[in-house]
């Protein structure tokens, strides 16, 4: 029973338990059927077989002082009318046998007259109902005590009373099965919130920490409200973090640009070529820190747009080439050429586009990074299937490092110890092709060196 | 060649007065089986010639089973069943009162099978009767003594007629003595259950010397030799068997109500061959599917549609209320009743 039950699944409890309900009514309901019916039919007997005795009680006479009587065909005929059962009849005047049957049972005691005395025994073989009536005759101005006994086989009363059992039998097995019907089908219904609930919120993405809205029943409310009030605090303790985290970049970008200014200014000034070189590292190390700190506040960003990602259509090219231009004068610097391999036909894509500026951005900024001075990086998209759009550098690589883990924040490469980096870049990557459906593709060049990451996005 | 067989077979009571049995028998006639050693042996008030044509088609399909026929009377037969208990196969019997009393007092077999199954169910009783012939209770009248004169259709009509002619039937009406006859017993309780005019008609016939009869084949007899001019509650089957042979008789079934005795069979408890005496209960149930043999024995097959063609036609109900006429109290009052009404005037 309790495997039955178990404890997994509301369904299955509620199935059975209704169907144990069911099992006990439905056997209820054939006991009381057959009970009720059999005393039916059995009341019915004894009627007829009191009606029988009496009617024969009213026939006995008396005629010059002999009591006789005229038995009533209808006396016996009516015993005749409901079953084909076998019939006893015995009159008794004064101890002696007036007529009938000798050996049929006599009452132990004279029956009180309007009181009939009702018994079941074996005659001649057979179970029979047998009727005893008592009756004062008057004869020759004594009283004279007279009593009937009918009786009747019972063949007919158990013919009937199968017959009421089987059909008691058949409706209570017709009422079980429809009443554990009904019950898998209220099972059912009572679980379909359950289910919608569950439904609603397997469908949200990774980051949406909304309040369930869906319509509930009572029951459910506190499981709810309980649900929310938890995504609540989570998503307040996960706001709170992103924006210290911006707040506190936001804080350090402003005083470092600050240090650089002073620090080129500073530099004008010196002539000392170890002085010089001095303040180039530190600006170098400002410019680093700033740029760290551009990310921690890209990645608040990214994380922020991903939670409300509003999308709209828009040219993959067009963004790309954007973003290409955009970082140009930073490639420049080191003499770096970006190659664009990209159709002149538009690309159509639904998404963000600020969030994706922001991912290709930092693709090729890690490029331009890790590429030597004098080199080239190859940007293409290529429609196959999918949008890939890669960035192939001729830089230094990733090593033998799983690439994989490059994605998670903070991780940089194991052969980077040299260059200043935060390890946010690659994250945001992530984080934005995730919510567009996509994904990073991170590769060590095969032919020739270099690295070649690609941002892979579903056709729309 | 079977017959000759047959005829050297047949014996009469005179003949067994001798035999150990104390119930008395009409007649006895042996048909052995070719083959096979089982005897069914049957104890009938059917008169042989009535009868022959069905055992001879049975042993026709049943080659292996041997027959005994014993004729007797039907209180006889009761006797032989419920007292002494003779161990016969078949209780044949046009008594209904009696072969109700033998199967409510335990001394009959229940069978069934799809024959008794077919039978309507007026024609059986708790699968221990079942009947398969119904002949009802006739009017016959000498077609001379009624010529120029309608002829009564009605026992009210009747009754008129016996008492506006009291010369022309006095001593010249035959009836059933039932004190002696089993059917006649039958038939007069159940008129007088069926009619108040029954015991006037009775007093009318008492007054006019009717003659009293045994058996119906007597009082067809007389009817046709023009003893009778009219007998009351002849047997019906006899009456059309015996018209061929008489053409100066008529049958005349009255319009109020027609008593119909239904011919019944019964396999006793302490039968020795039960199965082979189911076999005989199922050919005489499925009588009405076999013409040539019923044309033959002359004996109206039981029919479901039998009752609805005639609507004063109303058969014998089997059950318990047969019984009440058996009762020794009843018997006794109704004989008394019969005989003061019937001889009133024997000097």
């Amino acid at each position: 029973m309790r495997a039955m039950l178990g404890k997994g699944s509301i369904r299955r409890r509620l199935v059975v338990q209704l169907s144990l309900i069911a099992a006990v009514l439905s056997l209820a309901f054939f006991l009381i059927v057959r009970a009720v019916a059999g005393q039916a039919a059995s009341d019915t007997q004894d009627n007829i077989l009191a009606a029988s005795a009496t009617s024969i009680a009213d026939a006995i006479y008396s005629e010059r002082g002999r009591i006789s009587l005229e038995l009533p065909y209808s006396a016996l005929s009516m015993l005749g009318s409901i079953s084909q059962d076998r019939v006893f009849y015995r009159v008794i005047v004064d101890g002696e046998t007036l007529t009938g049957y000798d050996d049929l049972p006599a009452p132990a005691h004279f029956p009180k007259p309007s009181e009939p005395v009702f018994s079941t025994l074996d005659f001649r073989g057979e179970e029979v109902r047998s009727v005893a009536v008592g009756r004062t005759v008057s004869s020759g101005g004594q009283a004279i005590r007279a009593a009937i006994v009918v009786a009747q086989t019972r063949s007919g009363l158990a013919a009937i009373t199968s017959k009421i059992s089987a059909t008691s039998v058949a409706v209570g097995i017709g009422l079980f099965l429809f009443a554990t019907l009904l019950s898998l089908l209220a099972a059912q219904s009572a679980l379909l919130p359950l289910n919608r609930m569950t439904q609603s919120i397997k469908r949200r993405g990774p980051h949406d920490l909304r309040p369930v809205r869906t319509e509930i029943p009572g029951e459910l409310l506190p499981l709810v409200a309980a649900l929310n009030n938890f995504m609540a605090r989570l998503r307040a303790a996960l706001a709170q973090s992103e924006e210290l985290v911006a707040e506190a970049a936001h804080r350090v970008r402003t005083p470092l640009a600050v240090v650089r200014t002073q620090a080129e200014v500073a530099l004008r000034r010196l002539d000392k070529p170890e002085d010089r070189q001095a303040l180039r590292e530190m600006i170098r190390a400002v410019d680093e820190s700033s740029r760290s700190a551009g990310q921690l506040l890209d990645h608040a960003m990214v994380t922020f747009r991903t939670d409300h990602l509003q999308e709209t259509r828009f040219d993959l090219g067009e963004v790309t080439r954007e973003t290409c231009a955009h970082l140009q004068p930073t490639a420049g610097l080191k003499d770096i050429a970006l190659v664009l391999d990209i159709p002149e036909r538009p690309l159509p894509f639904v998404g963000d586009p600020i969030l994706l500026q922001s991912a290709l951005r930092n693709i090729l900024d890690n490029a331009i990074k890790y590429s030597p001075a004098d080199s080239e990086i190859t940007v293409t998209i290529t429609v196959d299937r999918h949008y890939e759009i890669s960035f192939r550098d001729q830089g230094r690589g990733f090593g033998d490092v799983n690439t994989g883990g490059l994605t998670k924040r903070f991780a940089r490469g194991g052969n980077v110890a040299d260059v200043v980096g935060s390890g946010l870049g690659l994250t945001i990557v992530d984080v934005v092709a995730r919510a567009h459906k996509g994904r990073v593709k991170i590769r060590t060049n095969t032919e020739g060196p270099g690295a070649c990451v690609s941002l892979v996005l579903p056709l729309h | 060649m079977r017959f000759a067989c047959l005829a050297t077979a047949l014996t009469v009571w005179i003949l067994s007065l001798g035999a150990a049995t104390a119930f008395e028998i009409e007649g006895e006639r042996h048909y052995p089986a070719p083959e096979g050693a089982v005897t069914l042996r049957i104890i009938s008030t059917a008169d042989i010639n009535v009868f022959e044509p069905i055992i001879l088609e049975f042993q026709r399909q049943n080659p292996g089973v041997g027959i005994d026929y014993v004729i007797a009377s039907s209180t006889e037969l009761m006797r032989a069943i419920y007292e002494e208990q003779e161990p016969f196969d078949l209780a044949i019997s046009s008594a209904m009162d009696l072969q109700t009393k033998l199967a409510n007092d335990g001394f009959a077999l229940a069978y069934s099978s799809f024959a008794t199954e077919a039978l309507p169910d007026w024609a059986k009783w708790r699968n221990q009767i079942f009947a398969f012939t119904q002949e009802p209770a006739v009017l016959v009248i000498s077609e001379a003594d009624f010529a120029g004169m309608e002829p009564p259709k009605t026992r009210e009509e009747l009754i008129s007629l016996l008492r506006e002619n009291p010369d022309r039937f006095a001593g010249r009406i035959g009836t059933y003595d039932v004190r002696i006859s089993g059917a006649g017993y039958l038939f007069a309780t159940q008129d007088s259950r069926n009619s108040d005019s029954y015991w006037r008609l009775t007093e009318v016939m008492g007054r006019l010397h009717a003659r009293l009869y045994g058996g119906s084949g007597d009082m067809i007899r007389d009817v046709a030799s023009g003893r009778l001019a009219l007998a009351y509650n002849v047997v019906g089957s006899y009456a059309m068997s015996r018209l061929p042979d008489y053409p100066g008789i008529r049958i005349i079934l009255f319009e109020d109500y027609v008593n119909v005795m239904l011919r019944t069979v019964l396999v006793p408890v302490n039968a020795p061959h039960p199965s082979e005496a189911g076999l005989m209960v199922d050919s005489l149930a499925t009588l009405d599917s076999r013409p040539a043999l019923t044309e033959r024995t002359s004996l109206p097959p039981v029919k479901a549609s039998g009752l609805q063609e005639n609507s004063a036609a109303r058969p014998i109900r089997l059950g318990p209320g047969l019984l009440v006429f058996l009762d020794r109290l009843k018997k006794q009052s109704f004989l008394q009743n019969w005989t003061s009404s019937m001889e009133q005037f024997v000097r």
